[in-house]
This record gives structure tokens, sequence and C-alpha cells, in this order.
């Protein structure tokens, strides 16, 4: 049961990372693009910082990093008065109140904390990535049209949001649908952030890890459950990639690319 | 100082399995860490080696395959790319462990494979061979029809046109893309270690033991930061390595006309 329910997970997962990665990189992309020093750093260097970096290792980073990081802030919050120091050694010990989870919460409440971890750490690297294809995309959209935009007299504000923002999407729809695949991909990696998805379900079922008391008759079946996630990952991937195709070709309507004038030309 | 000799000697080389056997358990130094890390860091530029070096080839017939007129030829090679390039190479990793394992009872030959050194190799090689040939095959169709016809008309045919002309233009054409392709997969190196591949008597790369301190002293802001030292200094290795390259597949063009290298942000597979 519990393998069915782990492919819901991951859509999920899916659901909630795509839009708040793209919340996150809208966020990164027009910080990169301000007028102000700080920002415009903060943005660039946040877009920077995964470069260089394999991504597994900033998975792995991020969900200690932001575990302690919730639990040091509520420990400051909620115990004011202790006096020892919260690294002790080898430990990161914080006051029994500022626990995430509480100690005496239910098991499902520690597994949504999991998870939520996980789409934290998914949202924010991938936030990185399509800050990036959304920076690009901004600086594509033709000169001509804010130069156009400022001659009407429109502030810089509305520069950004009525012709800049609308403009921007069909350029950054090849990045994004990039990005979209390698998401798919990067799902699997929840199991090292410790959510018991399809790859641990497949572990579990498949394995014979103690064959008498084992409720599952059969050998070690790891091997087929792990074609099955192959296959269901390969034909994820070829619906997104048609779905993609369909929604590049809504979005170059009237737009100043190649594409939307060969569809000009075509109904013509 | 002499402390932290005497750890580069122990722990130098420990994740092929020389030097001190025992990791250390309590008080690590920053210095002990610094060294194991960089010990693992062997298994990550060996498997980025060996799978670009032989995953070259194999990348170069793929292209070719699916750029081919039979469709003997071209359907098999369309659906090695989409099988790498369409799922996830994390769970790639994990089918072959278990494709192999369940080899190893009936054929004993397949023992070898079983560990990461051969099997992970295999299945990064078939991978990054996938990624590769892809972008060669975009490299072969972008090849401009001039070059080819000047090359008809010099008389170069079959192999030699190949060899002179049709090979180097691609390759030329494919480089900077290539060299983001090089640098994915040596970020990909690290997922040897997290899916079923063992590592025995805890040789293993350099998130290993990145993720093995990690775990020990809850405190992911030393290692972390010291992997990310090390993966920014070999991803410029590899920048600097590959551009030398790229000059060369260009010298013989005009200083405007050579092909830019231009580096992505790194992506998982």
């Amino acid at each position: 049961m519990g393998f069915y329910v782990s492919f819901g997970t991951v859509l999920l997962l899916l659901a909630i990372t795509a839009p708040s990665a793209l919340l996150f990189g809208f966020a990164g992309a027009a910080a990169a693009r301000s007028q102000v020093l700080p920002l415009s750093l903060l943005g660039k260097g946040y877009t920077a910082i995964v470069r260089g970096v394999p991504d597994i290792a900033f998975f792995l980073f991020f969900v200690i990093a932001l575990d302690q990081a919730f639990e040091w802030v509520r420990h400051r919050v909620l115990c004011p008065d202790w006096t020892e120091p919260i690294r002790q050694g080898n430990d990161f010990i914080v006051c029994a109140q500022a626990k995430l989870p509480l100690g005496n919460a239910p098991q499902w409440i520690h597994e949504t904390y999991g998870f939520m971890l996980a789409v934290l750490t998914f949202s924010i690297v991938f936030g990185a990535f399509a800050a990036n294809v959304l920076y690009g995309a901004m600086r594509a959209v033709p000169r001509g049209q804010l130069e156009t935009a400022e001659a009407y007299g429109m502030t810089e504000r509305q520069t950004f949001w009525r012709i800049l923002v609308p403009q921007m999407w069909v350029y950054a729809l090849p990045g994004l649908s990039n990005l979209w695949m390698v998401l798919i991909k990067a799902t699997p990696l929840l199991f090292l952030l410790g959510v018991e998805d399809i790859v641990y379900w497949a572990r579990e079922l498949g394995g014979i890890a103690t064959p008498q008391f084992t409720d599952y008759p059969h050998g070690d079946w790891r091997m087929w459950y792990f074609l099955v996630l192959l296959i269901f990952y390969l034909a994820f991937t070829r619906v997104s990639e048609i779905a993609l195709d369909r929604l590049m070709v809504r979005l170059s309507h009237g737009q100043a690319t190649a594409a939307g004038e060969a569809q000009r030309k075509a109904a013509a | 100082m002499d402390d932290c000799l005497q750890t580069l000697a122990d722990y130098g080389l420990r994740s092929i399995g020389i030097g001190e056997r025992l990791l250390p358990r309590t008080d690590f130094t920053f210095c002990q860490q610094v060294v194991l890390i960089g010990s693992g860091m062997i298994w990550n530029v060996y498997f980025a080696i060996l799978a670009l070096g032989v995953g070259f080839f194999l990348a170069t017939a793929v292209a070719l395959g699916k750029a081919s007129d039979t469709w003997l030829i071209r359907k098999p090679s369309e659906w090695f790319i989409f099988v790498f390039r369409g799922s996830p190479l994390f769970i790639q990793f994990f089918f072959a462990y278990f494709f192999f394992l369940s080899l190893k009872g009936p054929y004993p030959f397949f023992d070898a494979f079983t560990s990461a050194w051969l099997g992970a190799l295999v299945v990064l090689f078939l991978n990054t061979a996938a990624y590769s040939g892809e972008i060669f095959y975009g490299a072969l169709r972008s090849i401009p029809k001039g070059d080819l016809e000047a090359a008809d008309a010099y008389g170069f045919s079959g192999w030699s046109k190949f060899r002179k002309i049709t090979w180097p233009t691609m390759l030329r054409l494919a480089w900077p893309a290539y060299t983001n392709e090089a640098i994915f997969l040596f970020h990909a190196t690290t997922l040897v270690f997290f899916t079923g591949f063992p590592a025995l008597q805890q040789r293993g790369d350099a998130l290993y033991y990145a993720n093995y301190f990690a775990d020990r002293t809850f405190n992911p802001f030393i290692p972390y930061p010291i992997l990310a030292v090390y993966f920014i200094l070999f991803t410029l290795a590899i920048i600097a390595l590959f551009g030398a390259i790229n000059r060369r597949l260009n010298r013989h063009l005009p200083n405007e006309a050579r092909a830019r290298m231009r580096l992505k942000p790194n992506i998982i597979r």
C-alpha cells in the first residue's frame, strides 16, 4: 500500500515544489536586476552559489542546516533563560520546547515535517536554477519594448509588471521546461532526505531482509521494482515533453520570435 | 602542523584502502575532515575520467547512429538516448546494482559488477554516452552544409571525409556543450555511494565522507563547505582543460568566429 501512496508523495512534491521554486526564482531574478546594489548582489550570489557544487551535496546540507536553523530560532524565542551553549562538542542541543517537531508529537507530524523540509530544500535549490533562467529571459525581452514603455511615461515598476513580465515567459519556457524535466528526475533524491518515497518502498518491498518473518513470499524482486520506477519516470518525462511542446506553441502565439512569425505566416 | 602531516599520511589514501583502517570516531579535527574528504575525491576523479574517456567514443557512435538513414541503426540509438536521458540517474544506479546482483548468482563473472568501481562506472559510462551522444547529434546536424559540399568537391569520401571534415567540425561545434556535460558528470559521480553500491570498508567518495562527518558531528557547516571548495577547484580544472582543447579545435578560425565557452549552472540528471 505504501508503495502506491509514495507515487502520490512524488506527485505532491512536484506540485508544491514547481510553483514555489518558480517563486524563489522570480524573486532571485528580480533581485539580480535591481538597481540597489546589496539586493542585486544577493540575487546574483544566490544563483551563483549553486554553480560548481554538486546539488546532492546541497540537499544533504540544507536539510540539516534548515532544521537546525528553525530549532535555533525557536530556542532563542522560547527559552531565553537557557545559558548552556547550543553546540556542545558533537551535539546540537536546544531546550525541549524548541524541538521541532515536539518530542511528544504523533508520527504523522514527524513525517509531514520531514516532507516540508524536503520541499523547502528542493524549492531553494531549484529556485536558484529558475532564477538563472528567468534572469536570462528578462534580458532577452527586446530592449525596444522597454524603451517604448518608458517613452509612454510608465514608471519602472509599471514597465516591469506590464511589459517585461508578460513577455519574458516565451523566452523562459525552453529553460523552464528543461528545469521541469530535471525536477522530475531529481525526485528520487527524496529518499536521501529521509522521506519514505518510491525508492524506499521499492527497496523495502523487493528485499528479503528477514526472509523467515517477511510477508512477501518471493525472492529478491528489487530489480523489478526499480524497473517499474524506471518505466514510470520514462513515461512521465515523455508525457511532460509532449505537454510542454503544446504549451510552447500557445505561448509563441503573437510573439516577436521566429516561432511566432512562423505561426503568423501559416495562418495568413 | 605535524599532527596534520601525520593525518595526511594516515588518511590521505584511505578511500582506496591504504593507511589507517579505522575512521576517526571522536574529536574530529578540521585537518582530518579536509584530508579524508580530499581522499574521497580520488573516486570522483576516477569515475569522471574513465566514464568520460570511454563514453566519448560510444557517444560519437550513438550520435552517428541517431543521424543514420538506416531505420535499424537509428531506432536503437534513439531509444538508448531516450532511456538514459529520460530517467533519473539515481534510479539507473539502483536498477543496475540489483540487476548485477541478480546476475551474480548464476554467473559469478558479474561479481565485480556489484562493486562500485566497475558497476557504477558502467552506469556512468552509458549515461554520459547518452547525454553526450545527444549533444554530438545536435552538432552533427548543424555542420554547415558548405563544409560538406566543399569536402565532396575536393574528393573526400567515406572514412577520410568523416575523419578530416565531419568529426572535427562536429567536435568544434559541440565542445562548449560537452564541457558542461563533463562538469555535470563530474558532479553526478557523488551519487554513486548513495545508491545501492556499498562502500566496502568505508572506502567512499568525497560526499560519502562529508556525509559521515556531518552525521557524526551534527554540524553540516564544516564538511559540506570543504566539499564545495574541492568541487569548485576541480570544476575550474575541468574548465581550464576543456578550454585549452576548445582553443585547439578552433585554432584555424578567425578570432570572432570562434565558439565561446558558455558555462551553464549545473543541474542534476
